[in-house]
C-alpha cells in the first residue's frame, strides 16, 4: 500500500464497517442481475425470501441501453455547461445512471416520485423536458415544472423534507382509496445516504409505517455525503434500519439496471396492493464531485475511484448486448449520434434561455396575493420607470 | 339569524366542525386530536363524526405533521394542522419556513398549498417552559405565509373556515389564555360573506390616542380603554386580527385623528411586530403624530417561570402607561 493512500481514518474505521465495504458482487445482501462483466443473473433471493428477476424483450434492453447513455451524456453536458459559465452550479449523476433509469422505468404512469435535486436520469424517464431542471441551476427559475402533470415533484434542495411531502402524498393515495389493486397508486421518495441521517427522514419512516402508506423509500447509497463517507451516518447497512420501523428493506446493486428495475418495480406494486412501505438501498458510487462546487480528490483516494470505475452501468450493458447479439455496431453508433444530437440541442436552448423580467420577484409568493406585495411591486416598477425618464 | 353564547374554544369547535362538514378534502392533524379533542379539547367530538381518516392522530412528530400535511396538500387534500403548544412548533420550523412557505412560489403558482397551521399561543396560563410563546414574528418575517390571530369567539369561529378556505397556507394563532371566554357567536352566516380574513377591526371608537393589538393583548387593550375613559381620556382600539399582511389604512385613519399611538403584543418588543408597525405609522403619519408611536410588550428574556408570569405580560396597567406617556410628550 502506498504511503498515505489508506490513513488512520481508514484503520479507525469498525471492522465491520471495513468488512462492508470490501464486499464483492457476491454479496448475499446484494440483489444483482447483471454483473459488473455483463453475465445475466437469471433470478435473485433477497433478504426476506423475495425472488427478484426481469423478463425483457430484446428491444426493451436496447431502451434500457438508450435511456443510460443518453442521461449520462446530458448530465455530461450540463456539467460542461457550468464549467463554462452558463450554469451556476451542477449536481451530477455521473455513475448513478443505473439506480435512476432503473427505478423511474419501474414506475407506472400513476405513480408519483419525490427527487432531490439530482434525480435528472428518473426525470427524463418520466418524460418531462431534460431543460427543466437546468433553469433552476443557471437561476432563471425555481425549477417550476407542475408535479401533477407529470407525477414528479420539484427537486427538493433542503435534504430529506422532501421524503415527508412522499409520505403524505402517500396517505393521500390510501384516504382517496386508490390502494388494493394493479390499477391503485404508489409513491417512490428519493434521498441519499447522508439524508438518512436527518430527522425528517426517520419521521417519515415512522409515519409510512404507521399508516401503512403505499411508498417506496429510494436511497441512492452513493457512499458520500459532500465529502463525508457513509461511516459518518451510520454504523449499519442502510437499507437494514427499515427494520427498526417495520417495513422490508433491501439492498440493489445500484449500479444494476436490472436489478434496480426488478427490486423497484416488485416494491411499487407492494405498495400500490396495499402491503405497505419498502426501503431499498441502491448500493452505487457518486463518480463526480458532489455539485461543481466540491473537489471530491480531497477526500477520496483514487483506488477507490478506479474500483467503481470497474463496476460502471452503462459498460456492463453494453457487454451484455453484445454477447448476447441483442445489438450490434451500427446500433451503439446510433445512440452514440442521437445522445450528442440531444445533448447540442440541450446546450442550444440552455444559451438561448431569456433571464426572467424584473417585475417576476413578485410573481406568486401568494395565491391571493397580498396588500404589502402589491405596494412593493408598484414602488419598485415605479423606481425602474425612474430610470428611463430621468435618462434625458 | 341565530347567536349562540360560546366559549372561544367552543367557537373554533364548531367552526372545524362546520369546515370538515362542507368539504370532504379538509382534514384535520395533530397529536391527541382524536378521541381525546386535543389538549385544549378544541378538536372535541370531531374524530367521532368525521372518521379517523378525517380527524388524524398522529405521530408525536411536528416536523411529519406539517411535512406529510405538505404532500397531502399536492394531492388535494386541505389540512388543517394542530401545533399542541406554540413552543413545540420549532421542530416543524422548517417545514413551514423553508417548504409550506415557499413552494407556491417556486412552482411559479402551479403547487397550491391550502394549510391552515393552528397554534394556541401566548402565556397566562401558569404552564411550563415552552408551553407560553410568541412566535408570530418569525412566521409573520417569512413571505409566503399569512399569519392571523383570532381575539373573540365570533372571530374564532369565522376565521378559522376563511383560513380553510384559503388557498394560501396560513398560521393561525390562537389566544390559549381566551379559549374559556364567552361571547355571542352567529352560527348561521356563511364565512365568505362575514367579515374579510385579512383586515383589521375597530372594536372600540375613541378620539383621543390609537391602541393596537392582537390576539389576547386585545381584551387588555379593551380593559385599558374602559378604565382610561373613566379618566376622561377615549382610547380608540384596534384588533390587527391579520399579522401578514398588516391591514394598517383603518389604522393610519385613526392615528391621524388621534395623533397619539400605542402598540401593545405580548411577544418581546425588540424586534417585535411593534417595530414594524410603528415604523409604518411613523412613515405615514408623521405631520399628526403628537408623540412617538410607543411599544407596550414583553421583555426580551425567554417566557418566564409562571410565578412572574404576571410580572412579564402586558397588562392594563402597563397600557395606560406608554398612554400617560405619549400625552406627557
Amino acid at each position: 500500500m502506498a504511503k498515505g493512500e489508506r490513513g488512520t481514518a481508514t484503520r479507525a474505521r469498525p471492522a465491520t464497517a471495513r468488512r462492508r465495504v470490501t464486499k464483492n458482487a457476491a454479496d448475499p445482501e446484494l440483489v444483482q442481475l447483471l454483473t459488473p462483466d455483463g453475465e445475466r443473473i437469471d433470478r435473485v433471493t433477497g433478504p426476506d425470501g423475495t425472488q427478484y428477476t426481469v423478463d425483457f424483450t430484446d428491444a426493451e434492453y436496447r431502451a434500457l441501453y438508450r435511456d443510460l447513455v443518453v442521461v449520462r451524456k446530458l448530465d455530461a453536458e450540463a456539467t460542461a455547461l457550468q464549467r463554462q459559465g452558463e450554469l451556476g452550479i451542477w449536481a451530477s449523476l455521473l455513475g448513478q445512471e443505473a439506480a435512476q433509469v432503473g427505478s423511474g422505468r419501474a414506475l407506472r404512469e400513476q405513480d408519483m416520485a419525490f427527487p432531490t435535486y439530482r434525480e435528472h436520469g428518473v426525470l427524463y424517464c418520466r418524460g418531462i423536458d431534460p431543460i427543466m431542471p437546468l433553469g433552476l441551476f443557471r437561476g432563471v427559475d425555481q425549477g417550476g415544472w407542475d408535479p401533477n402533470e407529470f407525477k414528479f415533484n420539484m427537486y427538493t434542495i433542503v435534504i430529506g423534507a422532501q421524503t415527508l411531502h412522499a409520505t403524505g402524498y402517500a396517505m393521500g393515495i390510501t384516504m382517496d382509496g386508490k390502494v388494493g389493486g394493479d390499477d391503485g397508486e404508489a409513491v417512490i421518495a428519493y434521498f441519499g445516504d447522508g439524508a438518512s441521517a436527518q430527522g425528517d427522514v426517520n419521521e417519515a419512516f415512522v409515519w409510512s409505517s404507521v399508516f401503512n402508506a403505499p411508498i417506496v423509500f429510494f436511497c441512492q447509497n452513493n457512499q458520500y455525503a459532500i465529502s463525508e463517507p457513509l461511516e459518518r451516518q451510520t454504523r449499519i447497512p442502510l437499507y437494514q434500519r427499515s427494520s427498526g420501523f417495520g417495513f422490508p428493506g433491501v439492498r440493489v446493486d445500484g449500479n444494476d439496471v436490472l436489478a434496480s428495475y426488478a427490486v423497484t418495480r416488485t416494491a411499487l406494486d407492494n405498495a400500490r396492493h396495499g402491503q405497505g412501505p419498502t426501503l431499498i438501498e441502491a448500493y452505487t458510487y457518486r463518480m463526480g464531485a458532489h455539485t461543481t462546487s466540491d473537489d471530491p480528490t480531497r477526500y477520496r483516494i483514487a483506488s477507490e475511484v478506479e474500483a467503481w470505475q470497474a463496476k460502471d452501468p452503462i459498460a456492463r450493458v453494453r457487454a451484455f448486448l453484445e454477447k448476447q447479439q441483442i445489438a450490434d455496431a451500427d446500433f451503439f453508433a446510433e445512440v452514440d449520434a442521437q445522445a450528442k444530437r440531444d445533448a447540442v440541442h440541450l446546450r442550444e436552448r440552455v444559451l438561448s434561455m431569456p433571464d426572467p423580467q424584473p417585475g417576476a420577484l413578485f410573481d406568486h409568493v401568494y395565491a391571493h396575493g397580498s396588500p404589502l406585495l402589491d405596494t412593493e411591486r408598484a414602488q419598485f416598477e415605479r423606481y425602474l420607470a425612474s430610470f428611463e425618464e430621468g435618462s434625458h | 339569524m341565530m347567536a349562540e353564547t360560546l366559549t372561544l374554544g367552543k367557537a373554533l369547535n364548531a367552526g372545524l366542525r362546520r369546515a370538515l362538514d362542507s368539504d370532504s378534502k379538509v382534514v384535520l392533524m395533530g397529536e391527541d386530536v382524536g378521541k381525546l379533542g386535543g389538549v385544549f379539547r378544541i378538536t372535541d367530538g370531531l374524530q367521532k363524526d368525521f372518521g379517523e381518516d378525517r380527524v388524524i392522530d398522529t405521530p408525536l412528530a411536528e416536523s411529519g405533521i406539517i411535512g406529510t400535511a405538505v404532500g397531502l396538500a399536492i394531492r388535494g387534500f386541505r389540512p388543517i394542522c394542530e401545533i399542541q403548544f406554540d413552543g413545540f412548533v420549532y421542530p416543524a420550523y422548517d417545514q413551514i419556513v423553508s417548504q409550506v412557505a415557499k413552494m407556491h412560489y417556486r412552482s411559479q403558482g402551479k403547487v397550491k398549498l391550502p394549510i391552515v397551521i393552528r397554534i394556541p399561543f401566548g402565556g397566562g396560563i401558569g404552564a411550563v417552559e415552552h408551553h407560553s410563546e410568541s412566535p408570530e414574528a418569525y412566521f409573520s418575517h417569512t413571505a409566503g405565509l399569512k399569519v392571523v390571530a383570532c381575539s373573540n369567539p365570533q372571530d374564532a369561529y369565522t376565521m378559522i373556515q376563511q383560513a380553510v378556505l384559503s388557498d394560501d397556507p396560513i398560521i393561525f394563532l390562537e389566544p390559549k389564555r381566551r379559549y374559556w371566554e364567552k361571547a355571542p357567536v352567529e352560527l348561521e352566516a356563511p364565512p365568505g360573506t362575514a367579515y374579510p380574513l385579512h383586515a383589521a377591526r375597530t372594536v372600540r371608537p375613541g378620539s383621543d390616542a390609537t391602541v393596537l393589538a392582537y390576539g389576547p393583548m386585545v381584551r387588555t387593550a379593551l380593559d385599558a380603554a374602559t378604565a382610561a375613559a373613566e379618566e376622561g381620556r377615549e382610547l380608540e382600539v384596534i384588533d390587527l386580527r391579520s399579522l401578514s399582511p398588516l391591514d394598517l389604512a383603518g389604522t393610519y385613519e385613526s392615528v391621524r385623528r388621534t395623533g397619539r399611538c400605542v402598540v401593545v403584543h405580548e411577544a418581546p418588543t425588540n424586534l417585535g411586530l411593534g417595530a414594524e408597525i410603528a415604523a409604518r405609522i411613523t412613515e405615514e403619519c408623521f405631520y399628526s403624530l403628537e408623540a412617538p408611536v410607543l411599544r407596550v410588550g414583553g421583555f426580551n428574556t425567554p417566557y418566564p417561570a409562571a410565578r412572574l408570569e404576571e410580572e412579564y405580560l402586558p397588562d392594563l396597567d402597563r397600557v395606560l402607561d406608554a398612554v400617560d406617556r405619549a400625552f406627557g410628550w
